[in-house]
């Protein structure tokens, strides 16, 4: 019963190790097409870092069309304004830093001077310099948890072992954790596009979490390689390093997909009923999850039997 | 035996515990609790604090102008701003408005660029010009001398001001605004009426000159009127303000958010919708896919929930929605223990070991695996409570105490728990609800 499960589990794993390539083609190709998106596309940067004022009214009894409010605004001195319709009865206004006196134009136009009654359910105003230093603290923030996580990743694979270098643990880790956070960045360039998405505070900290989340799966199985490694050394000199990477997997297997399952349900939760304002942080994440799951799985073990096999060469 | 029972009363006082902490969480909380306002101060003032954006409200942000203090006091004169303002607005009756300083010092000067700030939350008040004109009207008070064409300014300014006073004039019934300044204030004054005698003094408000007497005899006491100018009620809000202070340094609003009450409900709704939602997806496949164990996950999980929103509310944690992302998020976490450990426990098991056996290795096996899988999240928690702004500081809180809270909950609770179960034996019975997946 045992062996059979063992062997029955060898061959998944050793399915992923065999078909390395096809695992690693599906990486390379998604982690390709983001970029080629962000560069094609590009980030829309929201008023947070840029800065700029968000006002969004509702009205009452009927919204007045589009093409009667957006001349009007255009001619109030605010430079170019853009009126976009939200749900049935509502507009979103965005345009530069308003002060108190801009502010109440721009109700009193929309408002076409009181007869549409309409009520702000909010607005948002930030000066330059605040977006400045917002994107200052976001860099900061971005180069501290990446050190943080380097250091994280070099204390964790402080111990020299055989056949792959302790460094090129280290490596793969990062170029795994790259690979979580280029794919959600792509995905959100792509709601960018289409769906008007903008980089505000929340992407920083969704990138950021993805960052600390998805290192630790694949940390957790590269721990087992080791120690698994270092338990056959014992037992006999020549072993072959794919076969252990892939039983560490086996171990890993179903641990690797539980833990990631279950945060990736609770995102999917806060993606589908959360609060509007959370709704493509959710989504990002819940990507980060599904491709950290993926990478540490799929992409980082083989990687390492990948790197062994050129070692030989 | 002994030692059974001695199991089987711990796990009984976790729970009775924890059934007095949700007793305490479902008390203090208005809509949960129908006889909420007859119910004790405690409870009360325990209600779960929300941030601005689940509560309707403004967000200010002012840049303040430290060019001309001091580099040593600046730290000193933005408390003091701070504290002009907390009154200001305390004045106007806004319920539990938050006043922060932000900047100043070497440290965040290296992030934020120098640059000094107050940042001001005032819940319930969405309208947001109504709440810059409560704070923004700054009764700068300065004293201006003759100078070769216009006034110029003294070092006398409202900063000096001990009180003002409402007097009206014993002559003309016109009302009159007496101020008394301090030790300091009355030197300088005294100073300024001695080189200025025959000359004219002027009083400036807010960048306007509402008084320019002159100067008879040097004053000594430090006291000065202005009068002629105001009806009795602009008279009393001028000394209203002025005693609540002028500001010590000029402030620019560089920033302002408004949210509106039901966008914040509804926010809220769809918080606790996604909450509730994704705890009954994590149970559900805890239960399906680890059974016994996974049950007893469940209710380490309803503990760890348990635990969160009471110190929410005893912190207080003020709630944002990425505050409840967080949160939610550490709800998916919180099982990470859980699930790493009960793996480790079916490893043990395939090895031959009796169920009790494998439980004990289990948990002391899996403790590394449990600690290298927190760290990261710990480590960007901390980074981000530290950078944020208080919309990242809400979410990198929840989370980060999230992951501490669960390694409580999932490993100390999950462990007595399930050593209860120990009963159960070795047998198939003991196997099939100790397996997992679709093991038989």
């Amino acid at each position: 019963m045992r062996d059979f499960y063992l062997a029955q589990g060898y061959q998944n794993s050793m399915f992923i190790i065999k078909h390395k390539k096809i695992f690693l083609s599906v990486s390379i190709v998604l982690v390709v097409l983001s970029i080629i998106s962000l560069f094609v596309f590009g980030l829309k940067v929201g008023i947070d870092f840029k800065g700029g004022a968000l006002t969004e009214v509702v009205y009452t009894e009927s919204r007045p069309a589009q093409e009667v409010l957006d001349p009007t605004l255009q001619s109030l001195g605010l430079g170019s304004v853009l009126l976009q319709p939200t749900g049935e009865m509502g507009y979103i206004v965005k345009s530069r830093d308003l002060n108190d006196a801009e502010h109440a134009v721009l109700l009193r136009t929309l408002s076409m001077d009181g007869k549409n009654v309409l009520t702000e359910t909010s607005f948002n105003s930030i000066g330059p310099s605040v977006g400045r230093e917002l994107t200052r603290k976001a860099i900061i923030a971005i180069v501290l948890v990446s050190l943080a996580i380097i250091c994280f990743i070099a204390f964790a694979f402080r111990k020299v072992s055989k056949h792959v270098s302790s460094w090129r643990y280290g490596f793969i880790a990062i170029v795994t954790l790259l690979h979580d956070v280029i794919i959600p960045v792509g995905l959100f360039v792509i709601l960018s596009q289409y769906f008007g998405a903008e980089v505000d505070t929340l992407f920083v900290v969704a990138v950021l979490t993805i960052l600390g989340l998805s290192v630790s799966d694949t940390i957790v199985i590269f721990d087992r390689i080791r120690e698994n490694l270092n338990h056959q050394a014992e037992d006999r000199e020549k072993i072959v390093f794919s076969e252990v990477v892939g039983k560490s997997l086996e171990q890993s297997f179903v641990r690797s997909i539980s833990t990631s399952l279950t945060v990736i349900l609770v995102l999917l939760a806060l993606f589908l009923f959360g609060p509007i304002s959370t709704k493509y942080f959710a989504l990002m994440l819940t990507t980060g999850m599904f491709f950290g799951a993926y990478s540490s799985l799929f992409l980082a073990s083989p990687l390492l039997v990948l790197v062994e096999e050129w070692q030989k060469k | 035996m002994r030692k059974m029972w001695k199991k089987i009363v711990l796990a009984l006082i976790i729970l009775i515990l924890a059934t007095g902490v949700g007793f305490f969480v479902f008390k203090s909380e208005s809509k949960l609790n129908s006889n909420f306002e007859n119910e004790r101060a405690f409870f009360k003032n325990h209600s779960f604090r929300l941030g601005l954006d689940l509560s309707g409200g403004s967000h200010l942000i002012y840049k303040a102008d430290v060019s001309g203090v001091p580099s040593g006091q600046v730290s000193d004169s933005m408390d003091a701003l701070r504290d002009v303002i907390e009154r200001r607005i305390n004045l106007f009756g806004v319920s539990e408005p938050v006043v922060q300083v932000q900047g100043g010092g070497l440290s965040s000067s290296f992030i934020l660029g120098g640059e000094n700030q107050l940042i001001v939350d005032l819940p319930g008040i969405t309208d947001v010009e109504k709440a810059t004109e409560m704070i923004g009207q700054t009764p700068l008070l300065e004293f201006k001398i003759e100078g070769e064409e216009e006034f110029v300014s003294t070092e006398l300014t409202g900063r000096y001001l001990e009180k003002a006073t409402l007097e009206f004039d014993v002559n003309t019934r016109e009302p009159q605004v007496s101020l008394q300044f301090d030790a300091e204030g009355a030197k300088l004054f005294a100073q300024i009426t001695k080189e200025n005698v025959g000359k004219m003094v002027a009083i400036y408000l807010d960048g306007a000159a509402i008084s320019t007497p002159v100067v008879r005899e040097e004053i000594k006491d430090g006291l000065a009127f202005i009068s002629g100018y105001f009806t009795p009620t602009e008279a009393k809000t001028l000394v209203g303000r002025l005693n609540s202070g002028a500001l010590p340094v000029p402030i620019t609003l560089i920033s302002k958010q408004t949210i509106g009450a039901t966008l914040g409900e509804n926010a809220v709704a769809a918080g606790v919708k996604a909450t509730v939602i994704g705890f009954l997806l994590v149970a559900l496949f805890l239960i399906l896919w680890y059974r016994l164990p996974g049950l007893v996950a469940v209710v380490s999980l309803c503990i760890f929930i348990i635990i969160m929103l009471a110190i929410f509310k005893l912190i207080p944690v003020t709630l944002t929605a990425a505050g409840i992302a967080g949160f939610i998020i550490s709800i998916g976490i919180a099982v990470d223990a859980n699930v790493l450990i009960f793996e480790r426990v079916k490893e043990e098991m395939r090895l031959g070991k009796s169920v009790k056996d494998a439980v004990t290795d289990g948990f002391s096996r899996a403790w590394f695996s449990i600690r290298d899988s927190n760290i990261s999240n710990v480590i960007t928690a901390l980074i981000l409570f530290w950078f944020g702004t208080s919309l990242i500081k809400g979410f990198a809180l929840t989370l980060g105490m999230g992951v501490l809270v669960s390694l409580f909950s999932a490993i100390t609770v999950t462990r007595i728990f399930l050593s209860v179960f120990n009963f159960v034996g070795n047998g198939r019975v003991a196997r099939f609800l100790f397996s997992s997946g679709l093991s038989k």
